[in-house]
């Protein structure tokens, strides 16, 4: 086996078209996950079980069955009912959806680790509970949650191959793809590899730049 | 004229100031569990008195603020505020009720995310529909008054706890309330910062005519600042009056034992 940086040349058109699309699922999927997930979070504090029952039953149901199912479901199953996206919208959402049911216990244990008083000064100033959430509960609890969800953002990373099983040509479908037309598969694969790595890198350091401008 | 450092303070309220009994509690009775922390309790209050709860500490003292702020429901009982019903009432009544009371707390529980002055013109703008300007300005007064000007921009994380408990009490004064209910408010405070926050309690019990009720063990604020003192023993007021005949002519033993444990 010998290097060619020949093949990592004519490989480069292809791994950007990939990265493009991976890009495109982690920024679009993180924030389907982060917006679901807080109104997963909210809707469990409904004061009826008419509510939590069912919101409960189904985002459980979803956290644990496997993505790849989730993906095929909504690819193949979906179509049959009249419902068709491309294939990356397909993906984006599954991923985002399949997130959310963790990005809500993230938010869950945020919201619940704002002080009890907190909410008896909100109460004591006769604020709104719309406002109460929205300037008092709402900003301290999305500061303490940034960490944990910035770890789900990095794990969503590395689940956004399994979208290439409804033929999305993100970075790993498009190393097949190169490596099936010239039977070269250690430099696609291994830039891909390289690729994901300096990701979750940037990624975990963006985290950390919003974290500290949390602090205040 | 008085001699104090800080600025006389003038203080309209909000709602019209009610003559005569403000606070009313009827056989009220509130339960934890088992526990029953006030049993069957009559009291009232009359608009701009300064009244004092004392007592050991599990007597219900604390429960009796926490349900006149609606943090608790009672078991029993009715609970009324310048003729209006606190409890029971719909949540609508509710909030009408409370616009009247103020309360600062032990732990002080400023809004960390805000700073000082939004922590005060919050609930104005947002509650009693003040404008910014009109807020903010009054928030100055306040802050000119419990002696932090300097400090409107920063976050309650970079004050001392005497500076966030002068905060706090600001913050309720924003809101004009007739009554200001303080429980235990220099309790969680290192002794070098107490007096300043007395100090500024003295204060407002001097220069307004806003009902106090106050939960504390700093018996020599309680004589300074009381026309009244209440004390409790096990949910019930074992003994009342002013706070010469309380603390120099104790009648009830409980009283005595109690006040020779703190003093």
């Amino acid at each position: 086996m010998t290097w060619d940086w020949g093949a990592v040349a004519d490989f480069m058109p292809y791994f950007w078209d990939g990265l493009w699309v991976t890009l495109q699922i982690l920024v679009f999927g993180s924030l389907i996950s982060f917006a679901l997930g807080l109104v997963w979070a909210l809707l469990m504090r409904a004061p009826t079980r008419w509510v939590t029952w069912p919101v409960g039953g189904v985002t459980e149901f979803i956290r644990n069955t496997p993505l790849l199912v989730q993906l095929f479901f909504l690819f193949y199953v979906l179509p049959e009912w009249g419902i068709t996206f491309s294939a990356l919208t397909t993906g984006v959402f599954a991923i985002g959806l399949h997130y959310s049911t963790y990005t809500m216990q993230v938010y869950r244990a945020g919201i619940e680790a704002v002080p009890v008083g907190q909410w008896e000064a909100a109460t004591a100033l006769n604020l709104p509970l719309r406002r109460t959430w929205t300037v008092v509960i709402l900003p301290q609890a999305v500061r303490r949650v940034v960490p944990a969800l910035g770890n789900y953002v990095i794990s969503m990373l590395k689940d956004t191959p399994l979208l290439m099983a409804i033929t999305v040509l993100e970075m790993l479908g498009q190393a097949r793809l190169f490596a099936q037309q010239n039977f070269q598969f250690t430099e696609p694969l291994t830039v891909i590899g390289v690729a994901f790595i300096v990701i979750s890198y940037l990624a975990s350091l963006a985290l950390r730049a919003l974290e500290r401008r949390l602090v205040h | 004229m008085s001699t104090d450092t800080h600025a006389p303070f003038e203080d309209k309220p909000e709602t019209p100031r009610a003559t005569g009994e403000l606070i009313r509690l009827e056989r009220v009775t509130k339960r934890f569990g088992d526990h029953t922390v006030l049993d069957n309790l009559d009291f009232s209050v009359d608009a701009g008195k300064h009244v004092t709860l004392i007592g050991p500490s599990g007597s219900g003292k604390t429960t009796i603020l926490r349900l006149l702020m609606t943090l608790l429901k009672p078991d029993e009982g009715v609970i009324t505020v310048d003729g209006q019903q606190l409890f029971p009432a719909p949540e609508k009544q509710v909030r009408e009720v409370r616009k009247k009371i103020g309360m600062v707390f032990q732990q002080f529980n400023l809004f960390p995310n805000m700073t000082v002055l939004r922590n005060i013109t919050e609930a104005p703008v947002t509650v009693l529909g003040m404008s910014k300007d009109a807020a903010e300005e009054r928030a100055r007064e306040l802050l000119e008054m419990v002696g932090l000007t300097d400090h409107l921009d920063k976050h309650p994380a970079q004050l001392s706890g005497g500076q966030q408990q002068r905060v706090a009490i600001a913050r309720a004064l924003a809101m004009r309330p007739q009554v200001l209910l303080l429980d235990e408010v220099t309790s969680a405070l290192d002794p070098e910062l107490v007096a300043g926050v007395l100090d500024v309690l003295r204060d407002i019990a001097r220069s307004t005519d806003i009902t106090m009720l106050c939960v504390t063990h700093e018996m020599n604020f309680a004589r300074d600042i009381s026309d009244q003192v209440l004390m409790f023993d096990s949910g019930r007021v074992i003994e009342a009056g002013s706070p010469e005949k309380i603390f120099n002519e104790p009648e009830h033993d409980r009283t005595r034992e109690f006040l020779s444990a703190v003093l």
